[in-house]
């Protein structure tokens, strides 16, 4: 909670120095009114007494009702305004964060956490403080006052508020004791019944073709079962509240008059017994008051842990150290021969003691293309990871233009690399915001039409046109055309090394192959490296790199691999028949 | 995984207002009073324990509305005795009375709370049931045109808030219906000058309300808005991170993140300031018909025209009276996405099913295996034909390769064999029955079936393999062994019993799984669908040896990748955007030099191969 406080600004604190001011104030005008209502209650006891006077009376409870309403106006505009305003800022403070991470450091908190983080945690935060800010100023003033005010005049009223407050606090912890475990296992029935309904959707082809309706209805029908169950008992058991509330503050009323009639009974004066009977008008008010008071904490209570939970999620984030530090280099010899160098690089996953990549060297020369194959698993697309810097080398040094890429910010490398990932990633927008992605002015059409060309996509973004729509992730395209709108992003900008992993292979041969050679008469000089599955792929390429189990097993041209290198052959065989190995 | 996770609708952020705010607009339903009525009919099914509950409600609220005149009636005693003695013993009986109202009162307003909850959970948990078993009676076009997300937010989260507003709306909207106008009444009767001036003062307050509530429902939707705006940006940014890193876009994305940030702040203020003026103005509104009332009611008591005691119990009627106002507004507004909920899932229900099976009844048993298409034609949609007139006759041991570009339809084919979608016109028969004529179940019984799309459900890897056939443990491990996996399931902590969320399996190894389950079926159709790219070459080795000893002798359907399958196909379907563009053997198709010979001969036109 105090990261909050801290990150007040400072006129946040004054709204909330305002706040608290002006609660205590209404604390007291809310306090008052009852007290008028007892003066009231005099005055109509009184013998002689004025409709004047007792108008006045009437006109200050108005007066102090009205003001109340004013400063929560007040109060509710503060509240509203710092706890969104806070928000705001965490969220801002978050995504910053999270943009400034790499892919280590984003594996570690998993994707879909750190969506939930920036988003679902910051709205509960949100909610609760715009709830709970004022509430949790007034309810402890209004116990506080309340109480010291009866206290002072009558410790038999008091007695029966004391009462009502420790039933009152009984009841709510025997009925959370009772539900709160149950609330706990239903959120995983719950996520076990999304998880029974979604399978079955997901596989209803598979379920019809083995007949197996029934079995999955039986299946849903338990958790069912247990959800209904379990939702009866925890909603059945919380009925009990509110009658309970109700009955609380009837009998607190109660209870004050049938008090009040003996201590009047038993008093002495029929002064002594006029005050004690306004008293019991203004105190079985007060005991509502504090008792509501208790039931408003309550609910804020129940809301807390859920809430310190989602700001330590959010602090997590927010002081999570980032595992790749920049260089400072902003750029290196750009005629250097040698585009890029593996020198014994070795990797392992986080604390992981596997190695995915193991001693891994080569040299790729300026200009040059350069292809991976190797099995899943491989450690194929971790060497496009490495380059990128998404993760950091754990032995040896990878170097561009023979600087290691360490000491280049990443900015500078990033700039040099124009990469296409395994699986399309497109955003929400049009063609054209994708391939020139992030750049907002002075769009170059004829780049835009070259990139388009190159990468195939030229036939459907025809069709759709340069503003065709993009949804969300690229859902309305097909998985060839997001792929090839992806490879036209790569293509638009002006790359040293292009890095193409794995991508080919959700286009068809024909596609795969006039792509290969548009690149290679298009964007010579550019060093290319492909990492692919496809020995039809691979094979025209200056240097084949086999990989196998995190090792390099074979470097060369596929003529001479595929005569001398086992894995390779034997990749090639599993996927060209044997006549077709010796076709031409 | 995560993508569902979030793409579930509803499932999103929770953006309640103080609990009192009924500003809140859930989704608004395109028919309120259809779906409700549709939701109270469905409920009628458990009247007698509803009529119970509201009997129960109906007493409980007389008898907390019985305690003010009874309050009243202590005041005047007391008053009455204030210079010469109370009559202790009428107190005290009047306040045994009202002991034993108040915990009748509870036990009535407690048991029809505990009904209310239990017969919601009854409803819910039926309406889910039917749900489940809907699933079953819908054609496949409702799965392929819907997405998943959106039907599973039906069963989840809609029935969750049909479930929420039955237990809470209902019964607060009967006692508060009652309460409320038991109060009216009673003020009126008891005094109709207090009465009348009470309701006016509570009038006043809740027209501010009505300007507040539409006020808020305005920055409530807008914010809704933009959180969604907000929340997708989130998504997409934090999902495609390598590709914003790789492109040096962060700078870029953090800036549209603000805007949009900022943006939610602006609506989100108001949202929320307005909702938390909710209860604070009801408060008002109580503290305001208090106040008018007891100056009213002391006005009267001076003139001589009434006992003290009736202030006091309009003091307390007057809150009778309020509350219930309060909640009755959060009530409505919860009835009304109650009314949204219900629609959408009673929309699912009232789904066009599957015909019923009275046409075809016929059950096949030890088939050969022919196949043969007659003119087929078919389209998803009427006005599109894809199929167009499409013959041919399949016998049986033969295998028929379907082949094609990406997205050209391939799965069609498949979609008609298992009858998941009807022909338009035409018929597809096997061993001379059309498939039409015969029962779905004896239908699907005829095909092993493995699809690209390894699909296992939560249980067991036996389970798994198993899948609702009648087999022996032995043959389970039979079938493992000759695809190649049983070294793999046995190296498992639990072997064959590992659950399947347990178990590491890469996606080959699950494809080797899904034609193990195929292999125990023992159909003598068989339906394959190659895997591609998604694994390594030596996997795909093991899959594609695994395919061929299923498909051994059998006629099978093969959505093929492999050239290999593809030559040795003895029927090869040629696909083009969704049509069956040509069909013939290997060499037959070679010869027509159509799309086939280049889809083909694209492999290998360049001349270095293996020069």
């Amino acid at each position: 909670m105090s990261r909050v406080f801290k990150s007040f600004t400072k006129k946040e604190w004054i709204f909330l120095a305002v706040t608290i001011v002006f609660v205590i104030i209404q604390v007291l005008l809310d306090l008052k009114i009852p007290e008028y209502m007892s003066e009231v209650t005099t005055l109509v006891q009184t013998e002689g007494s004025e409709i004047a006077e007792i108008l006045t009376v009437g006109g200050y409870m108005l007066l102090c009702s009205f003001s109340s309403l004013a400063i929560t106006f007040l109060t509710g505009f503060c509240a509203a305004k710092v706890a969104t305003k806070v928000c705001m800022r965490m969220r801002n403070d978050v995504y910053t964060k999270v943009s400034s991470f790499s892919m280590a450091d984003i594996t570690n908190f998993s994707t879909a956490s750190l969506i939930t983080r920036t988003t679902n945690d910051i709205t509960q935060i949100q909610t609760t403080l715009c709830m709970g800010f004022v509430i949790f100023i007034r309810a402890p003033f209004m116990c506080i006052f309340a109480l010291s005010k009866i206290s002072t005049n009558n410790p038999s009223f008091s007695l029966i508020t004391i009462i009502a407050s420790i039933t009152f606090l009984c009841v709510i912890s025997i009925l959370l004791t009772l539900t709160v475990p149950k609330s706990k296992r239903l959120q995983k029935i719950i996520d076990r019944l999304n998880t029974v309904t979604n399978e079955h959707l997901t596989g209803v082809r598979v379920v019809r073709a083995y007949n197996a309706e029934s079995y999955h209805e039986d299946k849903f029908e338990a958790t069912n079962q247990d959800v209904a169950k379990t939702n009866s008992f925890v909603n059945a058991t919380m009925a009990f509240l509110s009658p309970f509330l109700s009955s609380l503050m009837s009998g607190i009323t109660l209870a004050v008059y049938w008090v009040g009639a003996a201590l009047i009974s038993s008093s002495n004066s029929p002064d002594a017994a006029l005050a004690i009977f306004s008293d019991m008008v203004v105190f079985s008010s007060y005991s509502i008051m504090i008792i509501l008071s208790f039931m408003v904490l309550t609910i804020i209570f129940m809301m807390m842990p859920r809430t310190l939970v989602a700001l330590s999620r959010i602090n997590e984030v927010i002081n999570f150290e980032n595992n790749i530090h920049d260089g400072s280099k902003k750029n290196g010899d750009t005629t250097f021969p040698v585009a890029l160098e593996f020198k014994n690089v070795s990797f392992s996953y986080g604390e992981s003691d596997e190695n995915v990549l193991e001693n891994v060297s080569f040299k790729v020369k300026k200009g040059e293309t350069v292809a991976f194959i190797g099995a899943t698993g491989s450690g194929k697309s971790t060497i496009t990871k490495l380059i990128l810097r998404n993760y950091d080398v754990t032995k040896g040094e990878i170097l561009i233009n023979g600087i290691n890429v360490k000491e280049y910010t990443q900015h500078a490398l990033r700039e040099k690399l124009g990469y296409v990932s395994q699986t399309a990633v497109l955003f929400n927008g049009d063609i054209t915001s994708n391939i020139a992605f992030g750049i907002e002015e002075n769009i170059s059409t004829d780049r835009l039409n070259k990139a388009v060309e190159i990468a195939q996509a030229k036939d459907f973004v025809d069709k759709i046109g340069f503003a065709g729509k993009v949804s969300q992730g690229g859902l309305n395209l097909s998985g060839g055309q997001k792929q090839r709108v992806s490879i036209a992003r790569a293509l638009y900008k002006n790359a040293e090394i292009y890095m193409f992993d794995d991508c080919f292979s959700a286009l068809d041969y024909r596609t795969d192959r006039v792509l290969r050679e548009k690149l290679k008469s298009e964007t010579e000089g550019a060093t290319k490296l492909f990492i692919a599955q496809r020995i039809s792929t691979v094979k025209d390429a200056d240097q084949i790199i086999v990989i196998d189990q995190g090792r390099v097993a074979g470097i060369g041209k596929h003529r001479d691999l595929l005569s001398q290198n086992e894995l390779y052959r034997e990749i090639a065989e599993s996927q060209l028949s044997k006549e077709e190995l010796n076709h031409a | 995984m995560h993508s569902q996770e979030n793409k579930t609708r509803g499932a999103g952020p929770n953006l309640g207002g103080p609990p009192g705010a009924g500003g809140r607009p859930g989704d608004k339903a395109k028919d309120f009073t259809g779906s409700l009525k549709k939701l109270f009919k469905y409920c009628g099914k458990h009247a007698v324990f509803m009529v119970i509950a509201i009997v129960l409600a109906i007493s409980s609220a007389i008898l907390s509305l019985m305690g003010p005149s009874k309050l009243a009636e202590i005041t005047n005693l007391i008053l009455a005795g204030m210079s010469d003695g109370i009559d202790l013993e009428a107190v005290s009986s009047i306040g045994i009375l009202l002991v034993i109202f108040y915990g009748l009162s509870l036990i009535f307003g407690y048991l029809q709370g505990g009904i209310m909850a239990v017969v919601s959970q009854k409803i819910c948990k039926k309406l889910r049931t039917e749900m489940t078993s809907k699933i079953n009676r819908l054609p496949l076009a409702y799965f392929d045109g819907n997405p998943y997300g959106d039907t599973l937010s039906r069963f989840v989260n809609d029935i969750d808030t049909i479930g929420t507003s039955l237990n809470q709306s209902m019964s607060t909207i009967f006692s508060g219906v009652l309460n409320f106008s038991g109060a009216l009444i009673l003020m009126l009767y008891t005094n109709w000058v207090m009465g009348v001036s009470g309701l006016l003062s509570t009038l006043l307050g809740f027209s501010l309300i009505g300007i507040i509530i539409s006020k808020s429902q305005k920055y409530f939707i807008q914010q809704q808005g933009r959180l969604g705006n907000l929340n997708g940006h989130v998504e997409e940014t934090y999902t495609g991170h390598s590709i914003v890193k790789a492109y040096n876009k962060e700078e870029f994305v953090e800036k549209h993140f603000q805007e949009k940030n900022e943006k939610l702040y602006q609506s989100a203020w108001k949202a929320q300031f307005l909702s938390g003026m909710m209860m604070p103005i009801m408060n008002f509104t109580g503290d305001f018909a208090y106040v008018v009332v007891c100056v009213v009611g002391a006005l009267l008591v001076i003139n001589g025209s009434i006992s003290f005691g009736i202030i006091v119990a309009f003091m307390l009627y007057i809150r009778i009276f309020t509350q219930p106002l309060a909640t009755l507004g959060q009530s409505l507004t919860t009835l009304q996405s109650a009314a949204a909920a219900s629609e959408r899932v009673f929309e699912f229900l009232e789904e066009q099913e599957l015909s019923q099976e009275t046409n075809h009844t016929v059950n096949i048993k030890n088939i050969k295996g022919d196949v043969s298409f007659k003119n087929v034609a078919f389209g998803y949609k009427p006005e599109k034909m894809i199929i167009t007139d499409f013959s041919a006759e399949i016998k049986a041991g033969e295998k028929v390769a379907i082949v094609g570009p990406t997205g050209a339809g391939k799965t069609t084919m498949v979609n008609l064999l298992m009858r998941f979608y009807e022909v338009s016109s035409g018929v597809i028969a096997i061993d001379g029955i059309p498939i039409s004529s015969i029962t779905r179940e004896s239908l699907h019984n005829a095909f092993s079936m493995v699809l690209q799309d390894t699909w296992m459900f939560e249980g067991s890897i036996i389970e798994n393999i198993a899948y609702n056939q009648d087999v022996s443990e032995d043959e389970i491990i039979e079938a493992c062994k000759s695809v190649g996996i049983h070294h793999t399931i046995k190296t498992m902590p639990k072997g064959y019993n590992t659950i399947m969320s347990n178990a590491t399996l890469s996606t080959g190894e699950k494809q080797l799984l899904t034609i193990a389950r195929a292999m125990v079926k023992k159909s003598e159709l068989i339906i394959l669908d190659e895997a591609t790219s998604s694994v390594d070459t030596r996997t795909e080795l093991l899959i594609g040896k695994a395919m061929d000893k299923l498909s051994q002798g059998k006629t099978s359907f093969i959505i093929a990748h492999r050239l290999s399958t593809i030559k040795n196909a003895d029927v090869i379907l040629v696909m083009k955007d969704g049509n069956i563009i040509e069909s013939g053997s290997h060499n037959e198709l070679l010869d027509k030099k159509g799309f086939y010979a280049e889809l083909y001969n694209s492999q290998f036109e360049e001349s270095d191969i293996a020069s």
